[in-house]
């Protein structure tokens, strides 16, 4: 039975989240594109270089937020409807995607007033070119931080809807365990609630009477204290949903099952535990934070590591155990017993590639001493590309491949164009990143319009400023077409009318080691919600504390054009 | 719970990495001394900074000598550095521990010179404080890393390192005159 038969409300539910998620998609690559023609001076006609920072803030709020979060909208009701099998409770989850639309809309009207002029609205410039960071004392119109707003409590609301299927599932169901896609989806949720936090009392208790001027200042350091709580954690939110594709969906297309359902759960509640207590990393370079905290953070995010290195480990012994299904023999040689020109399969495979690679240069920016010399540099939106640019979003269109057919009844269209699609991104992004990186060590910044200055010149370290200039525009370029074309695949796909049998499924096959063998303490949400909230007390309680004590506005700062 | 004997392999090793990253850095800080940037710069009022009220030194921003120390005052604003950017680059002796204490008079600015240890955010009501020591001279590039408005692109300057023996001659001219003047001052009185 398909899916979309079987489930044809929720089927709905998704088809909208994906869509929206999917035209931010565009926008921010047209976006992407014409930063990294600017940037590197190949081309500088589409916008002025004071410009190029609303075409920045939208990049970075329409793909690191909009699309994200819609498309894990999107997975994570699909992922409960199809391991609880039963359709999402319809009025929670429909108001939930109209709040996050209504937030979007605020959000990426506010930005696009910067490039025409900016108008006076309700007696505010309509202009955001605060970047995703929002970083007081820069202000933007109060439409942006309410938008904003309303995006993360959208997203509350749904994870509202993916719980209340899990209590009805759970009467009908007593003594059962939590089917692992939900499992999956729930802690990420719990993560998620606990850690949103942050931003959400940054933009209602402080940036948005503040816009509006119902306050006179605001603590710069208190309030982007708030954001980077919330900003590492973030980052986990887009990487557990391409877990859990790895982890329940990609085995299967490896032609497998997964290694272990036990460790699957231990690395979300890992995540859930240790994803918050690490946003000071983002701080390093802050004054006013006593290095002790920063330590602390540093610590923290060093054992962050240890359920990323786990997954490696079981995604991959999941794929090769997949190959060795299909007849592979030899330790390496079960690669090439592997669906490579399947774009669900190849695209999961290179994401996580990419991943490992993303890993390491994150490792260098977790290192409190050695972020010195990268600190702000280009090298981060490098690492950043290849972690919620590639392992994310690559995972995302990948997986939309498989599930868009499942929430249509309609077969995959252009699967030429679609095949070639993973790696077209994988070649874009490897040039582009590589390049980043390189530029980094250089010394050159991120965020800027023009990376050259009147009073000294870059000297490249591996390789020429210039030969670098070059490969991230090229990079940028094949990134857009890469875009492009998996946006043709799905325009294509879901234009097109009902017909013939679906060649994939929405059954996932139970694990070789199953849930029986998992303690049941790990199903405990209470106990690792408490543990979580006790270790945020510990490495954030001292330190915002003492930033309150000086008075909650105090230093202040009152708003700044831009 | 059953774990797989390679599993097992696999877990330890990730756990020594991850104690061997850690043991690394805090030998950087402690044996080497990478020293952090923390809250020793103390805070002070952005408005006082803008309108040269501070009553601190940073009312009159460039290179101070305190205890015996060389301390650079820099004051960052939408879209230069007091002193740093254009033909006021900050100059400091080769060779000798220079401290910069920053801050900002309007919003969140960055304060990195190129290629060295010397990398800090700037934030409006909060004094950054770094310590290094330049061994080379010559000129490194200076760039506010962190998007401070429309003109962010243009914000940027230098640090001119000179060698110790040149440094210390115009050092004592300055000094000279500044004498010079209190002697003035002292004989007006």
């Amino acid at each position: 039975m398909v899916f979309v038969d079987s489930y044809p409300k929720t089927s709905k539910l998704v088809r909208s989240e994906f869509l929206v998620s999917f035209i931010a998609l565009g926008i921010g690559a047209l976006f992407g594109v014409i930063q990294a023609l600017h940037r590197t001076g190949v081309f500088r006609g589409f916008v002025s270089s004071a410009d190029y920072y609303t075409i920045l803030t939208g990049h970075g709020v329409l793909l690191a937020l909009v699309f994200t979060t819609f498309f894990i909208a999107g997975l994570f009701t699909w992922a409960v409807a199809n391991s609880l099998e039963r359709e999402l409770p319809q009025r929670i989850a429909w108001s939930a995607f109209w709040i996050m639309l209504t937030g979007t809309v605020l959000a990426a009207v506010s930005i696009i007033g910067g490039i025409v002029g900016s108008p006076s609205i309700l007696g505010h410039d309509l202009e955001a070119d605060v970047l995703f960071t929002f970083y007081a004392p820069m202000k933007a119109h109060p439409a942006f931080y309410i938008g904003a707003a309303l995006i993360i409590v959208g997203s509350w609301v749904a994870g509202l809807a993916y719980f209340k299927s899990l209590w009805d599932w759970r009467s009908e169901n007593p003594g059962e365990r939590i089917p692992l896609q939900t499992f999956m989806v729930l802690t990420t949720m719990l993560m998620w609630y606990v850690s949103t936090i942050g931003v959400a009392v940054e933009v209602v208790a402080f940036l948005i009477p503040w816009s509006l001027g119902l306050i006179q200042n605001v603590d710069p350091l208190l309030t982007r204290t708030l954001f980077w709580y919330f900003g590492h954690p973030v980052v986990y939110f887009w990487l557990m949903p391409a877990y859990l594709v790895w982890y329940t969906i990609l085995p299967k297309l490896a032609g497998g099952r997964l290694f272990s359902d036990p460790l699957a759960r231990v690395v979300f509640v890992a995540f859930l535990l240790l994803s918050t207590p690490v946003g000071f990393h983002h701080q390093y370079t802050d004054p006013g934070i006593p290095s002790g905290y920063k330590f602390i953070a540093m610590t923290n995010t060093m054992f962050l590591l240890l359920p990323s290195l786990l997954t490696a480990f079981t995604v991959v012994a999941s794929v090769e155990h997949g190959a060795r299904q299909r007849g592979a023999k030899g330790y390496l040689s079960w690669l090439r017993n592997l669906p490579w020109g399947k774009p669900a399969f190849a695209g999961c495979m290179l994401a996580g590639l990419m991943f490992a690679a993303g890993g390491f240069s994150g490792m260098i920016n977790a290192g409190m001493n050695i972020n010195y010399l990268i600190h702000n540099t280009i090298w981060v939106p490098g690492h950043f590309h290849l972690t919620v640019g590639t392992a994310f979003a690559l995972t995302a269109m990948a997986i939309s491949y498989w599930l868009v057919p499942q929430i249509t009844g309609k077969k995959l269209k252009q699967r030429s164009l679609a095949s070639v699609q993973p790696y077209v991104w994988f070649v874009g992004m490897a040039i582009m990143s590589n390049a980043m990186h390189r530029a980094g060590l250089a010394g050159i910044p991120r965020r800027t319009a023009e990376p050259t200055y009147d009073e000294f010149a870059f000297e490249g370290v591996a390789g020429t400023v210039g030969e670098m200039r070059i490969q991230i525009a090229i990079g940028g370029f094949l990134l857009f077409v890469g875009a492009a074309m998996f946006l043709i695949v799905m325009a294509d796909t879901l234009l097109a009318r009902r017909g013939g049998t679906l060649s994939v499924n929405s059954n996932i096959p139970e694990p070789l080691s199953g849930a029986d063998h998992s303690p049941r303490i790990l199903d405990n949400y209470k106990l690792w919600t408490a543990i979580a909230l006790l270790l945020i007390v510990i490495a954030y309680g001292p330190p915002l504390a003492s930033m309150v004590a000086d008075g909650l506005f105090a230093p202040g700062s009152p708003p700044i054009p831009v | 719970m059953q774990v797989h004997r390679f599993e097992k392999v696999w877990l330890g090793a990730a756990i020594l990495l991850i104690v061997g990253f850690i043991a690394t850095i805090a030998y950087g800080s402690v044996g080497v001394g990478v020293g952090m940037v923390g809250d020793s710069g103390g805070q002070i009022s952005a408005e006082a900074v803008q309108n040269s009220n501070t009553g601190t030194q940073f009312d009159d921003p460039g290179v101070v000598k305190e205890d015996g120390q060389y301390v650079v005052y820099v004051v960052a604003r939408q879209f230069q550095f007091s002193p740093g950017t254009g033909d006021t680059p900050i100059r400091v002796p080769a060779g000798e521990n220079v401290t910069f204490r920053v801050t900002s008079a309007d919003v969140v600015h960055g304060f990195s010179v190129v290629e060295t240890n010397i990398n800090t955010m700037v934030i409006p009501g909060q004094v950054s404080e770094v310590s290094a020591r330049f061994n080379e001279p010559g000129t490194y590039g200076l760039i506010c890393h962190e998007y401070c408005g429309a003109a962010h692109h243009t914000m940027g300057g230098s640090v001119e390192v000179v060698p110790p023996e040149e440094y210390d001659m115009q050092q004592e001219n300055i000094d000279q005159s500044a004498d010079d003047a209190q002697a003035q001052e002292g004989a007006d009185q």
